[in-house]
């Protein structure tokens, strides 16, 4: 089996050898240099596709032929009421060099709009439960030539919370409400723009979760859906796309929908830090010496630094595709793409799973990788990233490399704090989080207050980030926090805690033998195990 | 047990505080010569309540409630409802609707516990619909304020004495309930309840709020 698993299948996936180098880890802020056990199987992202070279022709050229409804421009009509509800700032990740592509669509189509005699148009951040975007966030995201027409009467955020904004659309006949954001629902014509990052992203789920309130997010938001998908990231076999296509039908009966996907490549970084995605082994001279350099720099600096240092290197994401039209068809389309620039066909699951986890989620954009976000990152995306069949064995170990810091933003995640330290010391068991607690944190006035006028995630959001994590923590033997700086983190989330990366698989492989398949996910990375 | 709201006033719910009123009366006395000098005398002594503030918020009422020695009740009640629409009514936070409409959803008592004058804060009270209200009284004597406060004197540990005596009385679980302020002076009020929360907070009460990891909420 071992000599089968060696085997080289494909260029994302190498083997460490006798003469091998040592892998660059992300954990947190910091990047460790760690020599694998001989044997170990690496998967790096795989390399970029091209971008498309002129993504404003592509996107018109999207925009005029779409699939399945008459192209945007015969659909317009003058006075008519129209929306464009756009992803929010949770992707792409991190957030990309500017102009973004969300900015590139909204020029075309508003000029498009307004060619065409269509005034009332508002422009709406589809951040459903999420934080609300800043101000210097939304300009960043639309330029400053719409942002200054449209914000604040005609640009702003979702709000989840606001009564009258919001109107009931339907149920579906498993009893799942549908509320959406009222200015959406009665408009003429609704332009979804998104952008896909992962294969869970888009599709029904971008109006029907998007553009939801707190009572329909929690009909699939739950911890038994997620047990059910297998993965969320493999939309043929998650449950939970398929409660967002049930209610993305009851969308499509009422609603106008026009929806522009985009598919991007994985091009994370620039030219200064382009080495954290590629073979060790092929380091040239002068990767070595950007990484040292980096290395330097950030041991001079203290974490917040380090944090803002990162946070403000912008992704050089890439148009590699855009279609537009009616939601299945153009969203078939872009997964598919999605998953030509992610899979990495992959044989044999392994006992040991080792990630680093990288100070990127799409919950700490600009803020604070906290415990469940660290905990979301591994056992939620991590571990999600796979089609057919986990990539780690079932009751296998998996190794994360993290500081594991006890810190928080109070700004952007209040009920996250009382989460931590109230109810996770009584229970990690989801089903009971979810009966006993969830209702009384979505509905507590300061947390309610803090969404709606300020920058907060809603009240119940920290429960959906545990529940993200429940289909990895039933499959998942151990968890090993290698390079904790504290015991009762890890302890708190079920972990077990190791000073290093060496300790932690000599405890790994004290479970699982001497002889145990190791792989590891070579972070950052966005990739799929595609398993045979 | 059923839970309650329980808010400090001004600063928390109002931007005004208690010199607004203060200043407001001063400028409404009988002659313009006296409007003048206690308007002059208030602006002058704005200093002293900034740092007696900051020091004791017992000192400060002592040197606060002085102002009014020698006005009249008649008159006070009299300004009280131009108070509220000229002062009150346009400094009200916009989030204190929401945030009352949401808590009272939940089935929460909304409970007001403030330093400032009952007549000043009834009209308000009656506006945000609240009838459970607790404030600071001026002792009158034949029609005529003598400068100071009838006990208890709610400020600082008394809030939290008369919420813990509230709440047994009325059955209220402190335990569920909400506390909302904007003054340091007030920790001990938070201190009472389960669920304590800073709102538009000075920076010391910013620093205790982050320490306790209590919700920093900003109603404007």
């Amino acid at each position: 089996m071992a000599l089968q698993l060696r085997r080289k299948t494909h260029e994302s996936v190498t083997y460490i050898d006798r003469d091998s180098a040592p892998r660059i880890i992300p954990s947190g802020e910091d990047f460790i240099l760690e020599d694998l056990p001989i044997g170990t199987r690496v998967l790096y992202p795989n390399p970029p596709i091209k971008g498309l070279p002129n993504r404003e022709a592509a996107i018109r050229y999207a925009l005029n032929h779409p699939h399945g409804c008459d192209p945007l421009f015969a659909q317009l009509e003058p006075g008519m009421r129209v929306t464009v509800a756009v992803d929010d700032i949770s992707l792409p990740l991190p957030p990309m060099a500017t102009p973004d592509i969300r900015q590139t669509i909204l020029e075309i189509v508003l000029d498009m709009l307004a060619g065409h005699g269509v005034d009332d148009v508002h422009i709406i951040i589809a951040n459903s439960l999420h934080r609300k975007m800043t101000e210097w966030e939304m300009k960043r995201m639309v330029g400053s030539r719409i942002f200054d027409e449209y914000y604040p009467d005609r640009y702003y955020n979702h709000d989840a919370e606001w009564a009258d904004g919001l109107i009931k659309i339907g149920e579906t006949k498993h009893k799942e409400p549908l509320v959406l954001n009222r200015r959406a629902a009665e408009s003429d014509l609704l332009i979804y723009v998104n952008i896909n990052l992962v294969p869970m992203d888009g599709g029904h789920k971008s109006v029907a979760v998007g553009l939801c309130d707190y009572q329909s997010l929690r009909a699939h938001h739950d911890p038994q859906t997620i047990r059910d998908s297998d993965s969320y990231m493999d939309p043929a076999r998650s449950e939970l796309n398929r409660k967002c296509v049930r209610l993305g039908k009851i969308v499509d009966e009422h609603l106008n929908v026009f929806h522009i996907e985009t598919a991007i490549n994985n091009r994370m970084y620039k030219a200064d830090m382009d080495f954290l995605t590629k073979n060790e082994d092929d380091f040239t001279a002068f990767d070595r010496m950007k990484f040292e350099a980096m290395r330097y720099t950030m041991s001079k600096l203290p974490r917040p630094a380090r944090r803002k240092l990162l946070h403000s290197r912008p992704s050089q994401y890439e148009l590699i595709a855009c279609h537009a039209g009616k939601t299945e068809p153009v969203h078939e389309k872009i997964v598919a793409k999605g998953f030509e620039q992610y899979a990495i066909p992959v044989r044999g699951q392994c006992d040991i799973l080792i990630t680093g986890i990288p100070d990127i989620s799409p919950y700490n954009v600009y803020s604070i990788l906290n415990p469940l976000l660290v905990q979301v990152m591994a056992l939620g995306y991590h571990f999600n990233f796979y089609r057919h069949k986990p990539l780690l064995k079932t009751g296998g170990v998996m190794i994360v490399h993290h500081p594991c810091y006890d810190d928080f933003d109070h700004q952007f995640h209040p009920s996250y704090i009382e989460f931590f330290n109230r109810l996770l010391p009584e229970t990690r068991d989801a089903f009971v989080l979810r009966e006993k607690y969830e209702q009384e944190f979505a509905n507590n006035p300061s947390y309610v207050e803090m969404y709606r006028r300020g920058n907060a995630y809603h009240g119940a959001h920290p429960f959906f980030m545990w529940y993200w994590g429940e289909n990895g923590r039933q499959h998942v033997g151990r968890v090993i926090a290698a390079g904790a700086e504290n015991s009762h983190v890890p302890a708190m989330l079920g972990w077990e805690r190791a000073d290093n990366l060496t300790e932690a698989i000599a405890m790994a492989r004290s479970y699982m033998g001497n002889s145990a398949e190791i792989t590891m996910l070579h972070q950052p990375m966005i990739g799929i195990a595609d398993m045979e | 047990m059923a839970g309650a709201a329980f808010y400090d006033l001004e600063g928390t719910l109002v931007s005004t505080n208690l010199v607004h009123t203060l200043g407001f009366y001063a400028r409404r006395q009988q002659g313009l010569l006296s409007s003048f000098s206690k308007s002059a005398a208030t602006f002058i002594s704005l200093p002293l309540f900034a740092v007696s503030d900051q020091y004791s918020r017992k000192v400060f009422n002592d040197l606060y409630f002085k102002r009014y020695k020698g006005q009249s009740e008649d008159r006070l009640r009299y300004f009280s409802q131009e108070l509220f629409e000229d002062v009150i009514r346009p400094a009200v936070f916009p989030g204190t609707y929401e945030l009352i409409e949401k808590s009272r959803s939940l089935g929460l008592r909304q409970v007001v516990i403030t330093g400032a004058l009952d007549l000043s804060v009834k009209p308000l009270m009656e506006h945000l619909n609240i009838t459970d209200y607790v404030t600071n009284r001026l002792e009158f004597v034949n029609g005529m304020a003598t400068g100071r406060l009838l006990p208890p004197i709610m400020a600082a540990a008394t809030k939290a004495s008369w919420i813990r005596t509230f709440s047994e009385r009325e059955g209220i679980s402190l335990s569920d309930s909400y506390a909302y302020t904007d003054s340091m002076s007030d920790l001990p009020m938070l201190s009472v309840v389960g669920h304590p929360a800073v709102v538009n907070p000075d920076m010391r009460l910013r620093q205790t709020a982050l320490h306790h990891d209590w919700p920093i909420l900003d109603l404007k």
